[in-house]
């Protein structure tokens, strides 16, 4: 079954830094929120928590694209994870999760599993 | 037609090396090939032994593969020594089996010389020579304090290095006056015993072992002629090499009456069908106990198997250059200067610690041999002096005297096509441009097909160098694009940045790149970017650019958190400073500690804390260190004349100066200064990029020194200095490196990069030979003017500040990862790796 979902509300345009990531909490954790004002779509959301080091670091690592596939890099180990399909580029047997974004007026919503005992989300 | 079976006796380096060769040469189809090896490993690299101390394990160090055996169809016989070799019928004997041969080859090696002394078979005697040895030394190691090795060549300083890293207290007992008595003389060797004791390494010469008995103090204790003694608990003899001929000697082959089996030109024995190589082999009445000499055998001896009637082994070259505990030693052929008529140059530089010595022909045209203790810098030319015969400049001594600025620098083009460049496999020059023009774009192309510094890597620099000028040569553009984003160099991506006055990373994509720019090009911008214009770098443009260290002004560490690190100039703090740091510190509850700067790290505060904590320092006075920063360090100081009775200069009243003139300069690669007060140079100031000494006259300036991953002393750059002096060259050297390195290149290697070295950086810098120095001064006005400290900005500016919010939406959360256990009376993170997939 589908786990159910909502779309939370997690910060404002204002929020955004382009170029680069901010992290927010939700009812799924910590997520790092990614804005590329070049490229379409601009927004972008992915666990903010680097796979490789369990730390929640991933929305300051530093945004770019790597043969098109815009990524960020952790800033730990330097790792880099698609910030469209969360996949790390140097190993693919580790990837990231990934949220849908959704610009609602000013707001940035994001699509987390709703928090419930029952609900199977990681 | 039925094949003819090689059976190949001992799986050392040589052994392996001639498989190596014999595998892919046109008679590997006509021969059914075994290899039978003592040791219960197959072949590795000996040579590097001692690295099994320091972490490497036999897979590490190992040549080649089982698989590479197999799909080669060479069967190999390991932990099954050959006892006996039946000459008549052809056939070998060993525990398991008698085995049939058409061709034989001894590549046995040599075994350790242990002298005749009553009790040298006790526990707690050991040689240095292979993998079980260095097993039984370890075991015996932990619980032992003192450890001697009895010679003191070569491998015997060795293996005390190795005894040392074991934690051992080592001794190293020689029979002779000095240390390695074959590669140096008087002179050399004692400063090389006075560098080694200086280590801690204690030196015994002229000492002859009589007998080794139970100790009181330790396990054992070795008695000597002069009837003293030592007490010690284990013992590694390394007393030389004989070579392992016993084999030989059984079935009547010719060996030496010092031993070793008699080999002619194509390393062939007494018995056609049997052949020798390595250091079993006798060639000439001469032992070769180094690898090189025996992959040339090896080569040789393939060759001859494959009908090539010019094979021939025509000797071997035994100069060695080696790191002894870190020191450098370097000896080139006719060292003891034996040739009749030669004439000797000596220097010795008692306070830099260097010995030199060139033996030079009678007729003073040719270099036959050369000694350096110290300093190993002059040895690749030397080396090619001797070995090529080029015909030395009129004023050899230029070769090794310290920066007599006329030293003819023997560019790779002076190289004749026959200079030998790897010794290891024997490749020349020649070859390399064979390589080349085969195809090969780049070194390590090259490195592939010729295998060229593949063995020992002692010609890695001279390598690089001959690539380097051949491919320019052969305007072959090599690929220095900076990443995917950029088709520039950093130093390209500079001057476009300065002339073109661009001020933010997307205008320079825009007009010279493409893509959206990734980790490795936005920081190298952000970083030329504030060299040229020295903007904030949270300035709104440059914030994605930075490296989290960069954009937050703080190093991230393991669990996400940060550390902090004020700069404390030269190290100097008043207590009522020190005390703040204590008590912000405590508030925060950060782990604290002394850094390897002369400053102090608190650690563990987390992204929100972070402009807080800088509030109350920039408060009390202090500013950013820049430890997260490609920028200036530290300048660390000794106390100097203020304090010590030695000291000749203000020392930290210099450090002081350079640390405030600096700080900010943002760089390719960190930069560290050090500045001593006297020659004692407390300061370690030759380790540093930028290294300051006090004379009685001024100051000496070094330069491109580093620890780190590869160390390197910085060299002398200009003596006895004014204060004036020394600032205006320390301008225009790091302007100079600012503007020309790649990123992250520290001086050190940007120097050795430069075409024309540390020669050429002198003229740039003293002799201003671009005539630029007034534009290098000005540009560092600049920005010593238009400093800021970085975060006293950013805590002043609420826009800036937003920035430190761990969760924009949830100010008050704390990281959920972020776990602390107490350690020595502190916090420390407590952090599993959890890996999702
Ligand atoms: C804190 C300190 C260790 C300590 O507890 O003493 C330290 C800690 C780090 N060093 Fe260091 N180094 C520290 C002194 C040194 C020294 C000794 C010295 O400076 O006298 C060296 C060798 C000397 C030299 O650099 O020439 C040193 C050689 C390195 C290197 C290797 C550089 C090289 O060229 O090989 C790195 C890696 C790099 O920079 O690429 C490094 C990198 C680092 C980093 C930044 C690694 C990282 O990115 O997390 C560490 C983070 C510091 C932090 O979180 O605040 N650190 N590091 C020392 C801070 C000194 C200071 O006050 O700023
Ligand atoms: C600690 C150390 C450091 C060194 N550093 C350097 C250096 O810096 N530069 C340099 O050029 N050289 C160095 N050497 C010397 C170098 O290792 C030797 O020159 C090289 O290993 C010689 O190769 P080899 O095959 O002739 O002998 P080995 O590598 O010793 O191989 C001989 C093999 O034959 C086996 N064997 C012997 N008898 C039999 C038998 N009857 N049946 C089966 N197998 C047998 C032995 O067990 C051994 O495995 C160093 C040596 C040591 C020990
Ligand atoms: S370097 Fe000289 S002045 Fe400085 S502390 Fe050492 S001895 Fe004293
Ligand atoms: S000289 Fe040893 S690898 Fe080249």
């Amino acid at each position: 079954m589908k786990a159910k979902t909502n779309w939370q509300p997690v910060c404002t345009v204002a929020d955004l830094v382009p170029d680069s990531g901010i992290a927010v909490w939700t009812e799924d954790g910590p997520v790092a929120v990614f804005y590329l004002p070049h490229r379409l779509p601009a927004l972008f959301a992915i666990s903010h928590s680097d796979p490789f080091s369990g730390a929640n670091v991933l929305a300051r690592g530093i945004t770019g694209d790597i043969q098109g596939e815009p990524v960020v890099a952790s800033p730990l180990y330097k790792q880099h994870f698609s910030l469209r399909t969360g996949r790390c580029l140097e190993d693919d047997t580790v990837s990231v999760r990934v949220y849908p974004v959704l610009l609602d007026g000013d707001r940035i919503r994001l699509e987390v599993p709703v928090a419930q005992a029952d609900s199977v989300a990681a | 037609m039925s094949k003819q079976t090689l059976i190949v006796i001992g799986n050392g380096m040589v052994g392996h090396h001639f498989l190596e060769q014999f595998a892919q040469s046109p008679a590997a189809a006509a021969f059914d090939v075994r290899v039978f090896g003592e040791e219960k490993q197959h072949a590795y690299d000996r040579v590097h032994l001692s690295e099994y101390f320091t972490g490497s394990t036999h897979s590490d160090l190992a040549m080649g593969t089982e698989d590479w055996y197999r799909e080669h169809g060479i069967t190999l016989h390991l932990s099954e020594p050959v006892t006996a070799i039946d000459r008549d019928a052809q056939v070998v004997t060993t525990p398991d089996g008698v085995y049939p041969y058409d061709q034989l080859v001894l590549a046995t090696g040599s075994y350790p010389f242990v002298p005749p002394i009553a009790g040298n078979d006790q526990d707690g005697c050991f040689v240095y020579r292979t993998l079980e040895d260095l097993d039984a030394i370890r075991d015996s190691a932990n619980g032992a304090r003192t450890g001697v090795v009895v010679g003191g060549g070569l491998l015997g300083l060795e293996a005390a290095n190795a005894l040392k890293s074991l934690g051992l207290e080592a001794h190293v007992v020689e029979f002779a006056p000095r240390l390695m008595p074959v590669q140096l003389d008087d002179q050399g060797g004692a400063l090389l015993r006075q560098k080694i004791e200086d280590l801690g390494v204690q030196v015994h010469t002229e000492k002859a072992t009589t007998a080794i008995v139970k100790g009181r103090s330790a396990r054992l204790r070795m008695t000597f002629s002069d009837d003293t003694d030592l007490e010690t608990d284990l013992i590694v003899f390394s007393a030389g090499i004989r070579p392992q001929d016993t084999l030989a000697r059984a079935c009547g082959l010719d060996v030496g009456e010092r031993g070793g089996i008699v080999i002619d030109n194509r390393c062939t024995t007494s018995d056609p069908r049997i052949h020798a190589i390595g250091e079993c082999a006798l060639w000439n009445q001469r032992i070769f106990g180094l690898v090189a000499p025996g992959y040339t055998m090896a080569r040789t001896l393939s060759a001859a198997l494959n009908g090539d009637s010019g094979a021939a082994f025509t000797g071997a070259d035994m100069s060695t250059k080696l790191k002894l505990l870190g020191v450098d030693v370097g000896s080139i052929g006719d060292a003891h200067a034996q040739t009749p008529g030669a004439r000797n140059i000596r220097f010795h530089d008692e306070q830099a610690g260097h010995y030199r010595r060139l033996v030079i022909s009678q007729d003073g045209k040719h270099l036959l041999g050369a000694i350096l203790v110290g300093d190993n810098g002059p040895y690749d030319t030397l080396l090619q002096y001797a070995l090529n015969g080029i015909t030395l400049p009129a004023n050899p001594e230029a070769l090794i005297l310290p920066d007599s600025g006329d030293a003819p620098a023997l560019g790779a083009d002076a190289l004749p096509d026959t200079a030998s460049i790897c010794s290891c496999h024997n490749v020349t020059k020649g070859d390399i441009c064979g390589a080349l023009d085969a195809g090969c774009t780049d070194l390590a192309g090259v490195k592939a097909e010729t295998r060229a510094s593949t063995g020992c890597g002692g010609c890695a620099a001279l390598l690089k160098k001959v690539v380097d000028s051949e491919l320019e040569k052969r305007g072959v553009a090599v690929s220095t694009d900076l990443c995917e984003h950029f088709p520039h160099t950093r130093q390209e991506l500079f001057h476009l940045v300065k002339v073109n006055g661009i001020r933010t990373f997307r205008g320079l994509l825009k007009q010279y790149g493409r893509g959206q720019g990734c980790d490795i090009c936005k920081p190298t911008v952000a970083s030329i970017l504030a060299t040229c214009w020295n903007d904030h770098i949270l300035a709104t443009d440059h914030v994605p650019l930075q490296d989290t260290n960069d954009t937050f002004m703080a190093n991230m560490q393991k669990n996400g958190t940060y550390s902090i690190v004020p700069r404390i100039p030269g190290g100097e703090i008043t207590p009522d400073k020190l005390i703040v740091l204590g008590e912000v510190a405590r508030d925060y509850n950060l782990y604290t500690k002394i850094t390897g700067g002369q400053r102090v790290d608190l650690f563990g505060a987390t992204l929100g804390e972070l402009p807080e904590i800088w509030e109350r320092l920039i408060a009390a006075g202090f500013e950013t260190g820049h430890a997260y920063g490609k920028s200036l360090r530290t300048v660390k100081s000794c106390v100097g004349s203020t304090w010590c009775r030695y000291g000749v200069q203000d020392s930290v009243g210099m450090a002081i100066f350079l640390e405030n003139r600096y700080k900010g300069l943002r760089s390719p690669h960190k930069i560290k200064m050090a500045v001593s007060g006297c020659t004692r140079e407390c300061a370690e100031a030759q380790s540093k990029d930028i290294g300051v000494i006090a004379t009685d006259k001024g100051w000496n300036l070094y330069v491109c020194g580093n620890g780190g991953m590869r160390p390197r002393h910085a060299d002398l750059f200009a003596t006895d200095l004014s204060d004036e002096q020394l600032v205006q060259a320390i301008d225009r050297v790091l302007m100079f490196y600012v503007r020309t390195a790649d990123r992250l290149q520290r001086t050190s290697v940007w120097m050795e990069n430069l075409e024309g070295g540390l020669e050429y950086l002198k003229q740039v810098v003293l002799e201003d030979s671009l005539g630029i120095g007034a534009e290098l001064e000005q540009h560092m006005a600049d920005l010593v003017g238009t400093y800021q400290c970085e975060w006293k900005t950013a805590v002043e500016d609420p826009e800036k500040r937003k920035r430190f919010r761990e969760f924009v939406n949830a100010p008050e959360r704390k990281d959920p990862v972020q776990q602390w256990t107490s350690e020595r009376g502190q916090r420390r993170p407590v952090l599993e790796v959890v890996s999702e997939s």
